[in-house]
């Protein structure tokens, strides 16, 4: 055996002990993503069913009562009928109810009557939350067109001329927003885990001076960097597969694609997120200074600008362009694509070189820091 | 004893503000997030890629189209001819969206019947599609009334959109970056002051000083406080001058809210830190309740989605309350109730942490 690699051999040796001595490095690999798929798989939701909505009828008559029933059967409304126009605007104010819809003492009447139509509805949304406002909207309007199509059926009238729209949700046809969220939470883990992995536990290193006595080891720079990457590896390999097991099995998202295509994803990513992590901690050698980069890089990054959530499509073209700086973005929708679509490789092929040259890039800068770091 | 707690305080203050990287990190990420952040955070939906499968050759189908491509929520994307090609610009993310309008859609149009016409949503992003449909819904009526301007739909709703009348995200997101931000920082820097002590040793030798415990958590907790209102302000700065978010409420009500608010940051941190024995388990241990305190506190999904059990666990995340008194002191005047209602759960957690914290300092010189 050359010496070489008895002594790559020996520095595995002392990160896996190092690993089992201190729980810190399980608890990152193992309860953090635990913990963090379970409260945002569950906690994170965008699908509104039953919102709340305040309706004051001044009305009463007739014709009303049919829309009464269309609100009420609403699976994504739950309707307050309000007394009055006072009580649902208390209700509003105190935030128990998104919206108040009021139908005015005329509306019957000019509903009666079609020379005297558009009857006209009011109806006010507390917009403080835009997306929950537009959607409240849009329920709303949704129970109109279902009463409109029932009075249409009863009284035998022809809906007239004009299009008809016909909307089929492809991929996702529940539209389950945990679908889309879960995968995209697999990458805030995996940018979190990797990064802290190295982060926390390098910086501790250099903070206590072991980092150096290391450096003054017959063990090449390489070896070091290599030895350290590839035990956090494995651990961070064990992290993505408990996360895939958690998607499929509690939260039940399909997973379309193939496994040894999500592993190749995945293994690109932590390379780049470890390397970062040892990127951080170089350049901090502080504790408090490397979680915070860690967090300012890693976390946040993963959850605004990768897509997982927000849209990249719909944020101003500076922004945009900026997403592509973080792999986080190539991540994230590899693994939207592989749970939600399949082997789509037209999508696959360039996010996974944007994440391999990512990690190289990354790697490379590490190599070059910690160098520099020594005179 | 309120000159060696003074002398506690400063002693905290100059180690904090001695280090340049430390420094930095208090003071510039915080406004780099706010720019970005800002921006990233939205919910809108506009420019959405559209492929048009067009089988009508006549006048009417391009008028239809028209009032897509006139829509700011929509972007053409390359049309489509066939069904495989409408399934490839789905898969591949070329199109979000894929609209089919079927043969001889113009002579139904223009002789008074209905046609239909599909349109096929990527629904991976669940509700970018469901907005989709809905715009679809809207440019189709108004194509509709264009037709046939004689015949009024039968109801009409008015729309008001209180509060936030354009529907701005930002709006939104910043009063809730105040507060997620200002929590990170106190949490953090609370947890290590003490775990730093610890790890160094100088934590036994605090404790053969004449301080009590009691004076030792106040030394230890005033320095994060000031160090959240601080991260606080410089965001709120941040979203009036280069937001130009309004401000309706009041703004010594709400700093005395944040000051509360701080107050269970710097209780999570100190409790935190009195059971670990290092640094970096403590910060392990802010990111393991952080990160789940922001999720489910509302800040980017509300509360009233979320299943039963989490919206009992929100009740016991102060980040929930100062989201509302936040959001409410930007955009309204914030009724004295609901302030009031928002700040006694804070209070009570931020006394339970802090009396937590201090019970276990004392049990540990025991």
């Amino acid at each position: 055996m050359s010496p070489r690699v008895q002594r790559l051999r020996g520095l595995v040796r002392k990160e896996v002990l190092q690993i089992l001595r201190d729980p810190s490095a399980l608890l990152i690999a193992f309860l953090l993503p635990f913990i963090l798929l379970i409260i945002n798989g569950f906690g994170m939701s965008l699908d509104a069913h039953r919102m709340k909505l305040a309706a004051v009828v001044e009305a009463g008559a007739a014709p009303t009562r049919a829309i009464e029933q269309a609100l009420d059967a609403s699976p994504y409304l739950s309707v307050y009928w309000a007394p009055s126009g006072q009580a649902a605007r208390r209700a509003l104010d105190t935030g128990e109810v998104r919206g108040i819809l009021t139908l005015r003492q005329d509306f019957a009447q000019k509903l009666e009557r079609q020379a005297r139509w558009p009857a006209v509805a009011q109806l006010a949304v507390n917009a403080t939350d835009p997306n929950t406002a537009r959607l409240l909207q849009g329920y709303v309007t949704g129970a109109f067109i279902v009463w409109l199509q029932d009075v249409a059926k009863e009284r035998n009238l022809s809906t007239g001329g004009g299009p008809v729209l016909e909307t089929r949700f492809w991929y996702n046809p529940e539209l389950r927003s945990t679908d889309f969220i879960v995968p995209g939470v697999i990458a805030m883990v995996m940018s979190m885990t990797g990064t802290l992995l190295t982060a926390l536990i390098v910086a501790r290193e250099w903070e206590r001076g072991t980092m150096e006595s290391m450096l003054a080891s017959p063990a090449g720079m390489a070896e070091l960097v290599g030895a350290k990457l590839g035990t956090y590896f494995v651990l961070g390999m064990g992290s993505m597969a408990m996360s895939v097991l958690i998607t499929v099995f509690v939260f039940g998202v399909p997973l379309h694609g193939g496994l040894g295509a999500l592993a190749a994803t995945a293994a690109l990513f932590l390379v780049f997120a470890l390397a970062q992590g040892l990127f951080i901690s170089t350049l901090a050698r502080n504790q408090f200074v490397a979680a915070q980069l860690a967090f300012i890089t890693t976390m946040m990054p993963a959850i605004m600008l990768s897509g997982m959530l927000f849209d990249i499509a719909s944020m101003p073209r500076w922004l945009q362009l900026l997403t592509y700086v973080f792999p986080a973005r190539y991540f994230v929708a590899a693994v939207q694509t592989l749970f939600l679509a399949g082997n789509i490789w037209s999508v696959l092929i360039p996010n996974l070189c944007g994440l391999a040259i990512a990690a190289a890039l990354t790697v490379a800068a590490t190599l070059a820091i910690t160098h520099r770091r020594l005179d | 004893m309120l000159a060696r707690v003074i002398a506690l305080i400063i002693k905290e203050l100059i180690s904090l503000w001695a280090d340049k990287k430390t420094r930095y990190v208090i003071l510039i990420p915080p406004l780099i997030q706010v720019i970005i952040f800002a921006n990233a955070a939205t919910y809108d939906v506009w420019r959405v890629p559209i492929s048009v499968w067009n089988e009508d050759l006549g006048s009417q189908s391009a008028e239809y189209i028209r009032g897509f491509s006139y829509s700011p929520a929509f972007a053409p994307a390359p049309d489509v001819f066939s069904p495989a090609q409408a399934r490839q610009v789905l898969e591949s993310k070329t199109a979000a969206a894929v609209l089919h309008i079927p043969q001889n859609f113009s002579a139904y149009m223009l002789s008074g019947r209905a046609a239909h016409v599909q349109l096929l949503i990527d629904a991976r992003r669940s509700n970018t599609a469901l907005l989709i449909g809905n715009y679809a819904a809207e440019i189709t009526a108004a194509y509709a009334a264009r037709l046939n301007p004689a015949a009024a739909p039968p109801v009409d709703i008015e729309l008001t959109n209180l509060l936030n009348p354009s529907l701005e995200s930002q709006w939104f997101i910043l009063p809730g970056l105040v507060v997620i931000l200002s929590l990170i920082m106190t949490t953090l820097v609370s947890a290590l002051s003490l775990a730093r002590e610890k790890e160094l040793g100088t934590f036994e030798q605090m404790l053969v000083t004449p301080l009590r415990p009691a004076e030792i958590m106040l030394g230890k907790a005033v320095p994060p406080l000031i160090v959240g209102l601080l991260e606080a302000n410089i965001v709120l700065l941040a979203a009036l001058i280069l937001f130009r978010l309004p401000f309706k409420g009041n703004l010594p009500v709400l700093e005395l809210c944040l000051a509360v608010y701080s107050l269970t940051g710097v209780g999570l941190g100190l409790a935190l830190s009195s059971f670990t024995r290092t640094q970096q388990q403590a910060i392990l241990g802010a990111f393991v309740f952080i990160a789940p305190a922001i999720v489910i506190s509302g800040y980017a999904t509300p509360v009233d989605n979320m299943p039963r059990a989490v919206q009992l666990l929100s009740l016991i995340d102060p980040i929930r309350y100062m989201l509302v008194i936040s959001r409410g002191m930007f955009l309204e005047n914030l009724p004295a109730s609901v302030v009031v209602a928002q700040s006694w759960p804070m209070l009570l957690i931020a006394a339970v942490l802090l009396s937590g914290a201090t019970l276990m300092v004392r049990r540990s010189i025991s």
